[in-house]
């Protein structure tokens, strides 16, 4: 029999001005098991715990029910409390009375009912509750950081600087994302390059920073702490250690034709290639779409002109298998398609263009060497229409459009108008919105320097179609607030494309157990509180994959992951929770039910010899749990059909025996 | 806001099966509308107008019958709004009013010649019927 002491709480009045906490104590010291019962003002309080400490050193208590606030609010102290008194912390029961009772209830006497019940409850389970240890493991003192953009730069750099090792994993030949494209950037009008090229140095003469550029995470096995990770390192057919990013390669090349994604396919680059002069790893990458020897085995030519004898034909894909204690997502955003947009002309005109190509356009190192020139002729275009929440804020159609404003794309249209407006004075430059959305430090500012100093024709509306006439496109739109239909002769359009996670997220998001929002974004763990965690244990959040952020905000929120993984790692062990599950191995059969629903492929399956009546023995598949994998969800217990599972701190007979105080 | 108008709006709105309130007044059914120099009320105006239950206006207004109903509106509208829809509603909206004005079996023969679509009919007949 268990000795329990029940400790009420008013929380002044938050819940003594609904529940007579005096009747509530009174009434729960007659259950089965309680020897002693009282009230206090604040039972988290100092006084109020140590009310608790002299109760259980007195009464000799071998478990406690405290009626008061969540469980989410205050458990962990008094399961702190217990144990500092030396009781095991999960004999401890929180009976909530505040937020599920006198919150909810206006008059004492029902709210003074519910929380005898609810405590009469609690009694119950800790009547049955066993004392419990929680596990432990060791730490990998290693971080992986998943995507080389800006967001995973810095957090990188954040966690590296703090003395652990971390690996960037890079999709693309060279990191750097979005950032390395643009031109320069609001709201300061710094150039990208000449603020982000030195990080990327940085990172890449960093003792502990390793890049995998041209790779990707093929699977993650592990937990928190221990996660095992495979990466494939792509063949990039050029010895990357032997490479010295001369470019001697990419100048002899005579297979020039492969479209240059990094200008967004505005211009081509040869098939050997190294995407922009600053890249990092500066090192060669051959395309085997492009390549005549890669295809059909005549050239060769790559390999004659590189004194180094970095080129390797028979180069393979490679996997690398390393472990980390903490993964950050930092995949970031593309800027959707087009495709479905006819009305802008997209597909029909070289002129309609979306505004990550107008950062090409005006990019020193763009195809246009930074002179702002129509694509389709080469001539200076003197009236530009910006088209802002092209794709955004679209509810109407899930495959055209997105739900949610871009955030982006006011500040930088702002910006490509003032730009324009300055280098080239002789061009008139529209811009249309719907709203013009510029919350952030000198963000309305800047907007508003391009109305009032740079002369911009911001026109509240939207434009509805645009023909391309001749050289001209024909721009229909409406003026609201002059409430007239406009019809504008331009030269160039430039749509201000909504922006969405890269296309590899969600399955990056499957292999992490990690949660997305029904537009891909990666979700956290607390949309307030915790910003920069998935709830996913050891799994971050960095950058535009967890929702549409600029530079400024990118970069805090990296730093902020960063500093997670850093509290993570500084650990040498993480405790465990072990409020698990097992299973009874006489009962359990080997159905295979409580595997197919683990979400975090926690059960396997053991053949284990079973003592049989008259000495005999037979083999028998039983389940069995990997406590450090089994995060207490319960989705086990209530799959299995012979109720073998079962959860600790929350058995099947815990739960019953509420329900029957409940009930009773 | 008077009472009736908002019985009016109501109705409206069920017909149309729009739910004005969807719309964010981004202009873009205006912008698209092939007919908006014709009107008095643009597609936009309409569905702030049928929002806030101003419908003797649209009622009494020629460009119920400038709308060409060619759903471009309906097409681009980035919230689903159908502004077209609306017009139809309202524009039912005063036939419905114009009392039983529907053509007679009686007229009919006087009528009928070779090139008179048979649809015309059936929709003269059903005018007030619906
Ligand atoms: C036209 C335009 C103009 C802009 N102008 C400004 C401006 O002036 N000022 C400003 O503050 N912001 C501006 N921005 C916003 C800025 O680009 C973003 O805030 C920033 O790039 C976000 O960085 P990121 O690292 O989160 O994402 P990204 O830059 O997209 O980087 C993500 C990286 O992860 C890699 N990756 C993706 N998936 C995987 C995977 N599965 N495995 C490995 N690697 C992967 C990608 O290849 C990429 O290198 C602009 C954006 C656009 C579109
Ligand atoms: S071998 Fe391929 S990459 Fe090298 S020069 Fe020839 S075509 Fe270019
Ligand atoms: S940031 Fe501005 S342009 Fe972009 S979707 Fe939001 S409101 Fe539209
Ligand atoms: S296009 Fe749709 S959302 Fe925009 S003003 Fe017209 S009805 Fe409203
Ligand atoms: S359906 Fe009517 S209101 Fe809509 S775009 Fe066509 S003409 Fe204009």
């Amino acid at each position: 029999m268990q000795r329990i002491g029940v400790f009420v709480c008013w929380c002044g009045s938050n819940i003594a001005g609904t529940v007579d906490v005096e009747a509530v104590s009174e009434a729960l010291k007659s259950e089965p098991g309680v020897v002693f019962s009282t009230n206090y003002q604040y039972m988290c309080s100092q006084a109020g715990q140590d009310i608790i400490k002299n109760a259980i050193a007195e009464h000799k208590l071998t478990g406690i029910v405290v009626c008061s606030c969540s469980p989410r609010m205050h458990e962990a102290t008094f399961r702190k409390t217990a144990a500092a008194a030396g009781l095991n912390p999960y004999m401890v029961e929180i009976a909530n009375i505040r937020e599920q009772c006198s919150w909810i209830h206006k008059d004492m006497a029902t709210g003074t009912e519910k929380a005898i019940i609810l405590g009469k409850a609690a009694v119950a389970k800790v009547n049955l509750n066993a004392p419990l240890t929680p596990g432990e493991s060791p730490v990998t003192k290693r971080a992986l950081v998943i995507g080389g953009g800006i967001a995973g730069i810095q957090t990188a750099l954040d966690i590296a600087d703090a003395g652990f090792p971390v690996d960037i994993v890079e999709t693309k030949p060279t990191i750097g994302g979005k950032m390395a494209q643009l031109d320069k950037t609001f709201p300061t009008l710094d150039c990208a390059a000449c603020i982000l090229t030195p990080k990327m140095v940085d990172v890449a003469q960093h003792e502990n920073i390793r890049i995998f550029s041209y790779s990707e995470v093929v699977e993650v096995g592990g937990f928190v702490g221990n996660f095992d990770v495979k990466i494939k390192k792509k063949a990039r057919y050029v010895k990357e250690d032997v490479c010295t990013g001369c470019g001697i390669c990419t100048e002899k090349c005579p297979m020039k034709k492969a479209p240059n994604e990094f200008n967004m396919g505005m211009d081509n680059r040869p098939a050997v290639y190294i995407p922009f002069a600053q890249a990092v790893p500066k090192v060669a990458t051959i395309d085997p779409n492009y390549c005549n020897m890669l295809k059909n085995g005549k050239c060769g030519l790559c390999a004659k002109v590189c004194t180094a004898g970095a080129i390797d034909y028979t180069q393979k894909d490679e996997i690398i298998e390393e472990k980390y204690g903490a993964i950050v997502a930092a995949t970031g955003f593309n800027p959707i398609s087009m495709d479905k947009f006819d009305e802008y002309a997209y597909n029909q005109s070289k002129d309609v263009i979306t505004s990550l190509e107008f950062e090409r356009l005006t990019n020193a190192a763009g195809p246009t060497a930074g002179k702002l020139l129509r694509p389709s002729d080469g001539e200076h275009p003197h009236t530009i229409v910006f088209v802002q929440c092209v794709g955004s804020r679209c509810a109407a159609c899930a495959e055209k459009g997105k739900e949610y404003c871009s955030k982006i794309c006011c500040m930088y249209t702002a910006k490509h108008a003032m730009l324009t407006r300055d280098k080239y004075p002789d061009t008139d430059v529209y811009v249309f919105y719907i709203d013009v959305r510029t919350p952030g430090k000198s963000f309305d500012e800047f907007y508003r320097r391009a109305v009032e100093e740079y002369g911009v024709h911001y026109i509240k509306g939207m434009v509805g179609k645009v023909s391309p006439e001749g050289n001209k496109l024909m721009v229909q739109a409406s003026d609201l607030l002059a409430n007239k239909q406009l019809h504008i002769e331009a030269d160039l359009v430039v749509l201000a494309a909504a922006i969405e996670p890269d296309k590899s997220a969600r399955p990056l998001a499957t292999m992490l157990t990690a949660s997305m929002d029904t537009n891909d974004f990666f979700t956290e763990a607390h949309p307030k509180l915790r910003p920069v965690e998935s709830p996913t244990a050891g799994v971050f959040l960095s950058g535009t994959c967890q929702g549409p952020k600029d530079i400024p905000e990118t970069v805090s929120q990296a730093s902020a992951a960063a500093a997670k993984v850093i509290g993570l790692l500084a650990k040498d062990k993480l405790t465990g929770n072990p409020c698990v599950a097992h299973s009874d191995e006489l009962m359990c059969n080997g159905c295979s039910s409580c595997e197919r629903v683990c979400p975090y492929g926690a059960i396997t399956y053991v053949d284990k010899e079973f003592r049989m009546p008259d000495r005999t023995t037979a083999i028998r598949r039983v389940a069995s749990v990997n406590t450090a994998v089994c995060q207490g969800c319960g989705a086990c217990t209530v799959a299995c059909p012979s109720g073998a599972m079962d959860l600790n701190g929350f058995k099947n007979a815990q739960i019953m025996a509420e329900v029957d105080a409940i009930c009773k | 806001m008077h009472k009736d108008n908002n019985a009016v709006r109501d109705e409206i709105i069920r017909r149309s099966g729009v739910n004005p309130r969807k719309c964010m007044r981004c202009g873009k059914c205006s912008a698209t509308c092939p007919a908006y120099d014709e009107m008095e009320f643009h597609p936009h105006q309409f569905v702030y107008m049928v929002e806030s239950g101003d419908i003797e206006p649209l009622m009494n207004s020629k460009s119920l019958y400038q709308c060409l109903t060619c759903f471009a509106c309906v097409d681009r509208c980035p919230r689903g709004v159908e502004p077209a829809k609306l017009v139809e509603a309202v524009r039912l909206e005063v036939i419905r009013k114009q009392g039983a004005n529907h053509l007679k079996a009686d007229d009919i023969p006087a009528l009928v010649t070779e090139e008179l679509p048979q649809q015309a009919i059936v929709s003269a007949f059903r005018k007030y019927t619906k």
